[in-house]
């Protein structure tokens, strides 16, 4: 899978999380994959959940090992 | 423009929205927004829209704060008795925001100033307290072509109407010369709830709002009346009258009218 942009929230907890992953998204084209790097339990479900109730969809949801999670979401609409 | 951390934090519940977002906001923050009048109406519009991060707002009022305006007039306080009402509330406004620019004008809005005033601003609100002003402050918008959302209250009951000047009603569409000095309530009749200004101010800071992000329905070609005793909300459908006196195609009215003195302004 191409990713066009990384971010990495580690040691953000919500509602920051989200406010970075919208942000990031927002800036790119639709149709452009976007790859977060997080350690906040409850954002690998929140981030997921709140990028597909703005229009987006998640690519993937993955525990990479025992603290951080990667998501990566394409950007489907401004 | 990048945010900043602080601002991140600030602006976070905005931008969260999908109405909103950081697009939204900073549309905001690039925003220019006109109050005419620091009083009931004009202390909450000013004190939301700086904390929603409106970039510039200027405030006009020629009054100082008096003890009376403390029951309704929440950005003064009895440490600013005396003291010019736009100073009082642009103290209050920096305190709540420093990334909105505040510009206070002590001074009366009339013909001669008014054009000049608002021509740089986005959106006027009108938070003024008698209709001469109402009327002066209509007049000018449309034919300016600026957007005003106009607010007025009186005892239990206030109103909100959005004006967008050709494309919408305005206020002469609905009343074409302001009522006679002796068909407005005397100052013995005018009591006002203190907290009603805070509801009409609140929904007219959110037509600002909504204006400047270009989001939801807004009360053009409406007015919306709230009664404080009934707690009833009710929409009143209004039509642009093309025989208006000021935003017909044939506009009788070309200059600006200062009405007469003999209204009374609620203190
Ligand atoms: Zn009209």
């Amino acid at each position: 899978m191409q990713v066009d942009k990384r971010i990495n929230i580690k040691g953000l907890v919500c509602p920051y999380t989200f406010v970075k992953a919208k942000l990031a998204i927002e800036d790119m084209e639709i149709g452009q994959v976007l790859e977060i790097l997080l350690d906040y339990e409850e954002a690998s479900r929140s981030i997921p959940k709140s990028m597909e109730d703005h229009g987006h969809k998640v690519l993937k949801v993955e525990k990479i090992n025992d603290t951080d999670w990667i998501i990566q979401v394409r950007k489907e609409r401004e | 423009m990048e945010f900043t951390e602080a601002q991140l934090q600030r602006y976070s519940r905005h931008i969260i929205l999908p109405e909103v977002g950081g697009k939204g906001q900073k549309k905001l923050l690039n925003a220019k927004v006109f109050i005419v009048g620091a009083g009931g109406l004009g202390c909450p519009v000013g004190y939301y829209l700086t904390a929603a991060g409106i970039g510039t707002i200027a405030i006009i009022d020629n009054d100082n704060v008096e003890l009376s305006n403390l029951q309704r007039q929440i950005a003064h306080s009895v440490n600013t008795l005396g003291m010019p009402k736009v100073e009082s509330a642009k103290r209050t406004f920096e305190a709540l925001n420093p990334d909105v620019k505040i510009v206070a004008i002590k001074d009366k809005i009339t013909k001669d100033n008014i054009l000049d005033l608002i021509k740089d601003y986005d959106i006027v609100v009108d938070g003024s307290d008698n209709f001469p002003t109402r009327y002066l402050v209509n007049d000018a918008c449309v034919m300016l072509g600026k957007p005003l959302v106009s607010g007025a209250i009186l005892r239990f009951e206030g109103q909100v109407t959005t004006i967008l000047p050709r494309e919408g009603h305005c206020y002469r569409c609905l009343f074409e010369e302001p009522p006679p000095p002796g068909l407005v309530p005397s100052c013995q009749e005018a009591g006002v709830l203190g907290v009603l200004p805070g509801v009409i101010g609140a929904l007219q800071a959110t037509e600002v709002i909504k204006l400047i992000l270009g989001r939801g329905d807004i009360l053009k070609n409406e007015l919306l009346i709230y009664n404080a005793l009934k707690t009833s909300f009710r929409k009143v459908r209004v039509k642009r009258n093309p025989d208006c006196p000021v935003c017909s195609d044939f506009p009788r009215i070309k200059e600006l009218i200062d009405y007469t003195e003999g209204y009374c302004a609620i203190r």
